[in-house]
C-alpha cells in the first residue's frame, strides 16, 4: 500500500509538527515519517522534562508539554504518521512527485517533501566489536520490539543504561538464558532495577557479566557465541542466538545525505526566500538546514515552516493562487 | 601557567590527527562549544545538557587537574559502549587553564 499526501515530512520534532499547522491553512496534507517510535524529537527522545525559555508567548515551558500541544493544534488539519521506521530512499515520478520508502518498506506518494529531521533519525549506538555488521538482522539488534521473538533463545544483552537493564528484568522470564554484560562494576542509573537485576543474578535467572567487554563475534551467517572479557580479563565465549547491544540513540545524517541534495558540513543547504533546497519540490526546515545567519532555535524553525508553506503550495495547487490569511481572521479550518 | 592569557592544549580525532589549540582565556565556553568552533564534527544535539553524550571526549593527558564530573555526566558515560576510565563529555569542561597541556581524543 502506498499512504497518498499533498507533503511528506520527514521528521516528527517540534519543527515538523508545526508545520502541519502552516500546511493545513493553505488545504495541504502531510505526513510525518519519523524514525522514533513517538512524535516530537530529541524534545521528547532527549530532554522531555527540560524547561525552555524562548518559546513566544511561553516564559517557560517543559519540552514535552510544548510537543503536547502542538499536537493538539495541529489534530485539526488530520495528519498521519510512520513512526519507528527510517526514510530510506526518495525516488521521483515523471510527473515530479516524489516516493518516499522507509527501511520497513512503508511508502509515501507525495507532491512535495519537507526535510525537518533535526540533527538526522537517532540511531542505535553500536559497541566498537568486529564483524558486528555481518551479524546485524543475524541474530545481532538493536532492540526489542518484540519480545516474544527471543522465547527460549539464549540471549546476551549489552549496556548498563535504564533499556538494559529494564530489557533484561522483561526477557529474564521469557529467554531460555539471559546474560547482561557491563562494563563496569555497578549500574549507576535507575536503583530500581539495578537491584532487581541483581537479584535475578543471586538467584541464578540471569547470569550477569560486570566489568566484562564484548571481544568478538562468531557464526557462520548468523551470530552463535560472543566471546566476552571478563573482570579477570579471561575470555569467555558463550554461546548465544542473540546479541542485542542497548547503548542508547545517537543521531546520523543517514541515507538523506545520498539525496543530491546541497550539503555543508551535514546541514541542508537553503533558499532564505523559501527554504528550498537545490531540488525542486524538497523543502529543508528547522535545525537539519543552513543558511547565513542560520540559529538552531525551535521559534527559527516555525518561521521557516510557514514560508515554505507558501511555496510548497505552488506544488499542490499548481493552478491556484496562496492566499494568505490571518488566523484571527478565518479561524482554523478543519479538515 | 595561570599568568599566560592563552589556554593551549592537543585534540586528537578518531582517525589519529593531532591539533594543537590556542584560545583566549576571556571567553566563556565550554570544551564543547571550543571544538564546535574549531569546525570539529561534533552534533551536540542537546546543546550541552549532557544528555546526548555526542561531545564524548577521553582525556588522555591532564584529566586530575578538571573538575569533578557531575552525577549527570558520569550516569551518561556509563551509558556509551565505548566509555573509557578516562572519559568525559566536552559539553560539561568549562575552558580555563585545567586544561593547559591535556591531550583530548575525541570519540563522539
Amino acid at each position: 500500500m502506498i499512504i497518498q499526501t499533498d507533503i511528506a515530512i520527514v521528521g516528527a520534532g517540534p519543527v515538523g509538527l508545526f508545520a502541519v499547522f502552516e500546511a493545513g491553512l493553505l488545504k495541504m496534507r502531510c505526513h510525518l515519517i519519523d524514525a522514533l517510535p513517538q512524535i516530537g524529537g530529541q524534545l521528547s527522545e532527549i530532554y522531555p522534562k527540560k524547561p525552555i525559555y524562548d518559546i513566544p508567548g511561553f516564559p517557560e515551558v517543559q519540552a514535552q508539554t510544548l510537543v503536547d500541544n502542538l499536537r493538539k493544534q495541529i489534530e485539526p488539519f488530520k495528519p498521519t504518521f510512520t513512526l519507528g521506521e527510517r526514510v530510506d530512499s526518495l525516488t521521483r515520478n515523471d510527473d515530479g512527485s516524489f516516493i518516499l520508502t522507509t527501511t520497513d518498506g512503508t511508502a509515501v506518494h507525495s507532491k512535495v517533501v519537507v526535510i525537518a529531521a533535526g540533527l538526522g533519525s537517532f540511531e542505535p549506538r553500536k559497541p566498537e566489536v568486529a564483524d558486528l555488521g555481518r551479524f546485524e538482522g543475524r541474530g545481532v539488534t538493536y532492540m526489542v520490539k518484540d519480545p516474544e521473538l527471543f522465547r527460549d533463545k539464549n540471549i546476551i544483552i549489552a549496556g548498563g543504561g535504564d533499556s538494559a537493564l529494564d530489557w533484561t528484568i522483561h526477557l529474564a522470564n521469557i529467554a531460555k538464558s539471559v546474560t547482561l554484560v557491563h562494563r563496569n562494576e555497578s549500574f549507576r542509573g535507575a536503583p530500581d532495577s539495578a537491584e532487581k537485576v541483581s537479584t535475578l543474578a543471586k538467584n541464578g535467572k540471569i547470569n550477569l557479566l560486570l566489568s566484562a567487554n564484548l571481544k568478538a563475534l562468531h557464526g557462520n551467517g548468523v551470530i552463535k557465541a560472543v566471546e566476552i572479557e571478563d573482570k579477570q580479563k579471561q575470555l569467555l565465549k558463550i554461546d548465544t542466538d542473540y546479541l542485542i547491544p542497548l547503548f542508547g540513540l545517537t543521531p546520523k545524517l543517514g541515507p538523506i545525505a545520498d539525496w543530491r541534495l546541497n550539503l555543508d558540513k551535514n546541514a541542508i543547504e537553503v533558499n532564505t526566500f523559501d527554504y528550498a533546497t537545490n531540488v525542486s519540490g524538497i523543502f529543508a526546515i528547522g535545525d537539519i538546514n543552513t543558511y547565513p545567519g542560520k540559529l538552531k532555535l525551535i521559534l527559527c524553525g516555525f518561521h521557516e515552516a510557514a514560508l515554505m508553506a507558501q511555496s510548497a503550495f505552488h506544488f499542490v495547487y499548481p493552478d491556484q493562487k496562496a492566499s494568505f490569511k490571518y488566523t484571527t481572521v478565518n479561524g482554523v479550518n478543519a479538515f | 601557567m595561570a599568568d599566560k592569557d592563552t589556554i593551549s592544549f592537543d585534540v586528537q580525532s578518531s582517525t589519529g590527527d593531532v591539533q594543537r589549540l590556542e584560545l583566549p582565556d576571556n571567553i566563556n565556553l565550554s570544551l564543547m562549544e571550543v571544538l564546535k568552533a574549531s569546525e570539529y564534527p561534533i552534533p551536540a544535539t542537546c546543546g550541552g545538557m549532557a544528555l546526548c553524550a555526542t561531545c564524548h571526549v577521553e582525556i588522555l593527558k591532564g584529566v586530575e587537574n578538571l573538575s569533578t564530573p557531575s552525577d549527570t555526566e558520569l550516569d551518561m558515560i556509563d551509558t556509551l559502549p565505548n566509555a573509557a576510565a578516562n572519559s568525559r563529555l566536552a559539553c560539561q569542561i568549562r575552558l580555563d587553564h585545567r586544561l593547559d597541556d591535556a591531550v583530548i581524543l575525541l570519540k563522539g
